[in-house]
């Protein structure tokens, strides 16, 4: 095993697009995710790759869409502001089937809002976020390890699906330094990408990448065929994370920050002799719907915790059987409003014992 | 074993820095290691914060209401945080800084230790985060002190390695402050 770095949740995203193969980027610096353009300002070009500093998150947005077409691996990073500035670009993406990976560094809105920690960007991230009825692929790390490992998985699965996919972070995780391991590249087969622009020559036919499809019959198959995909995505890509399930009578739920401070609280639950747990979606689309529908079967009471006033609670409401209960708490983001494990443990104890 | 500790001060004082070179010590022990620093708009002279756990095992939430052990640099953050420190806990002060005579904390180990006194005995009142982090090593044992210094050549960059024996004798005086 290699030795252990120490190093920030955004600065283990840009290693990790480095060693996933990504040698081009494209953004616009904004608090609270600056340290990953910093990272691969310094770094890309001295693997030969290209960093560029657009001039707004629109553009940055759409020179990731134009190297995706040349078929590299390529990235772009923002938060909140920028990312609902870059969803014309995600939506013109996602309808020219084209991978790339986007991290959000979520921060408060709506507006310019704040640069403390939000989970307000649930909604935006899972459902698409721009015009037309896609989705993208949105993975939520709540360890700095997993800001590593899954911006690398981010790039794999981008690649085979050929969909966006999406690092959902918050400035928690974003900011923080742990231990971690610098996992080399996972040995995945990613299909070649034979549909990439990069000129053919005298080969034919010719590629072409768009999002205009106006043949007869031809969006509405390939919103099908989007849909196919995204079936697909559900089933063979969820993932999560259970912790003490197996006899819970209460499941505490939560992504990312909020799940790692949930985390401690079901520690100190059980040891004032709770039957809790916790189920925590590591991919937020797909939703891991599989997990909370076999959990609920057995346990009747849910618990979800967000930094908002409640947005994965509809997806858990969606997921679970009908006779469940499901209860939320949620801290919307501001100066303050981080809750500490002894604070979600006190909501669990509630929940507990009503 | 999990071990939380809460530093705050002022900016300047060194708070972060002394965060750093106890993850990188844990570190050093083979421990896993979570560093939550404050993040807000705060500007120099402003409050500096953060939040250290490392534990053989998961280190959990990076986020603590009640640290078992606060290390308290300046009097504006002695009056926010010294009440948070949980019951049994250890509050470690920079009484050269903070008044807490006449201050009741319940079932909490107060230690006092003069540390810009015993910075600017030194020599170099910038030592004040080294005293802290050596009056925690000293006082908790959650750390070797060896493992302080061998995390300074981490926790300082290169160009400022020349200043580890000074860092290294700051550390020990914080351990030695806190003895008997």
């Amino acid at each position: 095993m290699s030795e252990k770095l120490f190093v920030k949740g955004n600065e283990a995203v840009a290693m990790a697009a480095i060693e996933a193969g990504c040698r081009y980027y494209f953004g616009y610096p904004i608090t609270p995710q600056s340290d990953i353009p910093e990272y691969l300002s310094r770094e890309l070009p001295r693997l030969g790759g290209e960093f560029i500093q657009a001039e707004s998150e629109i553009a940055s947005i759409n020179m990731l869409l134009g190297a995706s077409a040349t078929g590299v691996r390529c990235m772009t990073s923002s938060s909140g502001p920028g990312i609902s500035l870059k969803q014309e670009g995600i939506s013109y993406m996602a309808g020219s089937e084209l991978p790339g990976v986007i991290v959000d560094i979520m921060r408060q809105g709506p507006g310019l809002g704040g640069i403390d920690a939000s989970q307000a960007d649930y909604f935006q991230a899972t459902r698409g976020g721009g015009h037309g009825g896609y989705r993208i692929i949105v993975l939520a790390p709540n360890s700095v390890q997993e800001m590593y490992d899954l911006t690398m998985l981010a790039f794999d699965l981008s690649d085979i699906y050929r969909i966006p996919a999406m690092v959902l972070a918050d400035s928690v995780i974003g900011q923080m330094k742990e231990s971690i391991t610098a996992n080399p590249r996972p040995a995945v087969v990613v299909p070649e990408k034979t549909w990439a622009v990069r000129g053919r020559a005298e080969e034919a036919p010719q590629n072409v990448v768009k999002s205009l499809k106006l043949g007869d019959g031809e969006m509405e198959a390939f919103h099908w065929a989007l849909h196919a995909r995204y079936q697909e995505l559900g089933e063979k890509e969820s993932r999560w994370e259970e912790y003490l399930t197996d006899d819970a009578e209460l499941i505490v739920t939560a992504f990312g920050s909020t799940s790692r401070i949930a985390r401690t609280s079901v520690e100190a639950a059980r040891n004032a002799g709770f039957k809790v747990g916790l189920l925590r979606p590591i991919t937020l689309f797909p939703f891991p719907k599989q997990a909370y529908a076999a959990l609920s079967r057995k346990c009747k009471r849910f618990l979800v915790m967000e930094l908002s006033t409640g947005q994965m609670v509809d997806d858990v409401h969606l997921s679970v059987a009908r006779d469940v209960e499901v209860g939320f708490y949620g801290r919307p983001p501001g100066a303050g409003s981080l809750p500490t494990p002894e604070e979600l443990f006190e909501q669990i104890e509630k929940a507990y014992n009503n | 074993m999990r071990h939380d500790v809460f530093i705050a001060g002022y900016g300047g004082q060194g708070v972060l820095l002394a965060g750093n070179l106890l993850s990188y010590a844990a570190i050093h022990e083979d421990k896993n290691v979570s560093f939550f620093p404050a993040y807000g708009v705060e500007k120099r002279g402003g409050s500096a914060m953060c939040t250290v756990v490392f534990s053989d095992g998961d280190t959990g939430s990076p986020v603590v209401g009640h640290p078992s052990v606060s290390i308290i640099l300046n009097q504006l953050s002695f009056d926010k945080y010294a009440a948070k420190v949980r019951q049994g806990g250890i509050c470690i002060v920079n009484s050269t800084l903070v008044k807490c005579d006449g201050v009741d904390l319940p079932d909490v180990n107060l230690v006092q230790v003069p540390m810009n006194q015993l910075a600017l005995d030194l020599g170099d009142v910038r030592m004040v985060n080294m005293l802290a982090c050596g009056a925690y090593a000293g006082k908790t044992g959650a750390l070797a002190l060896p493992s302080l210094e061998e995390a300074l050549k981490k926790a300082l960059p290169e160009r400022n390695h020349r200043l580890i024996p000074a860092n290294i004798a700051a550390i020990r005086a914080g351990a030695a402050a806190v003895q008997g």
